[in-house]
């Protein structure tokens, strides 16, 4: 009962299909869509440690690492957004956002 | 040998199902809770992989910051979550099918290859084997990858700009603090010593602008 690479790469991707999923079941809740996004992000971490790990090479991580931030800001500045948005509409329905439609 | 398969299945089934449940709880606290314990096992798949370090800034940066983020926006507005939930039976069929199809492709990619034996022995920078994963990360993060270090952190810089800007906002009922007004101000404006009759008190006070 070896435990290898596939493993985590199987793993990644039923983390991925859970974001994308979780992306198409709360179409009307930006939260649960930002979480989603996380957990795809998330996926990818697995990703790249688990290469990381099974090749003998360091850079996967620092890679992951470089990914980790990136969520991180992208999380912050979606939920800024949000917080804003809220502000101006009072509502944070997907479908309400469409001002910029022609 | 059995004892790391025993907790790479616990790690990646608690995972998984709490994924599950960040996309299907009903309640979005609920949702942030479950992420951060998808988190926590996404950080012990890290530890059984060999990569200590980035689990424990998964659980600092995720559980930490981002997920705390997460709640107190959840928290702050006053949504009605009941009502974003409509027509999540309404694209659950599709979504379903989307979903399962995008995962076998996924799977059949994961396991139907094999690596190269002789691209493990090229790798960019092997793993040192003696020093902990912290110093081996350290190691290649300040010397090779120095530009992915520092774009790193200006991407927080703007980030952290970006959110400030876009939330603050200046009210006007809220008095607020001039430094250049406090450091013009002498001590002749600020100050008036006046004579008290005995048993008279003190009149009518002249106000501050008259007096100046």
């Amino acid at each position: 009962m070896i435990i290898g690479l596939g493993h985590y790469l199987s793993v990644a991707a039923i983390l991925f299909t859970l974001g994308i999923l979780g992306i198409f079941l709360n179409r009307k809740n930006v939260i649960v869509i930002l979480m989603s996004i996380e957990l795809i992000l998330l996926a990818v971490n697995i990703n790249l440690v688990a290469f990381s790990s099974f090749l003998n090479d360091i850079v996967g991580q620092v890679f992951a690492l470089l990914v980790l931030t990136v969520a991180a800001a992208e999380a912050a500045i979606g939920l800024a957004v949000l917080v804003v948005y809220f502000r101006n509409r009072g509502s944070i329905a997907v479908e309400d956002i469409n001002l910029m439609k022609g | 040998m059995i004892l790391p398969a025993l907790f790479f299945y616990l790690f990646a089934g608690i995972c998984v199902a709490s994924a599950v449940m960040v996309i299907a709880s009903r309640n979005p606290v609920h949702s942030v809770l479950f992420l951060i314990l998808a988190f926590v096992n996404a950080s012990g798949l890290f530890v059984l992989l060999g990569a200590e370090f980035l689990a424990m800034i998964l659980v600092v940066v995720y559980v930490g910051a981002v997920a705390v983020l997460f709640l107190f926006v959840i928290m702050m507005l006053d949504v009605d979550f009941a009502e974003l939930r409509q027509g999540f039976l309404e694209y659950l069929p599709f979504g379903l099918l989307i979903g399962a199809i995008f995962l076998a492709e996924l799977l059949l990619v994961a396991g139907g290859w094999v690596i190269n034996p002789a691209l493990v022995k090229t790798a960019v920078a092997p793993i040192p084997a003696g020093i902990t994963n912290t110093e081996a990360l350290g190691l290649v993060l300040y010397t090779r990858y120095i530009h992915y270090f520092q774009i790193s952190g200006i991407v927080l810089l703007v980030a952290m700009i970006g959110a400030i800007v876009l939330t603050l906002r200046h009210k006007p009922s809220v008095k607020r603090q001039d430094i250049n007004v406090q450091n013009a101000r002498t001590k002749a404006m600020a100050m008036d010593v006046r004579k008290v009759a005995v048993g008279q008190g003190l009149q009518e006070p002249p106000s501050r602008e008259a007096a100046e």
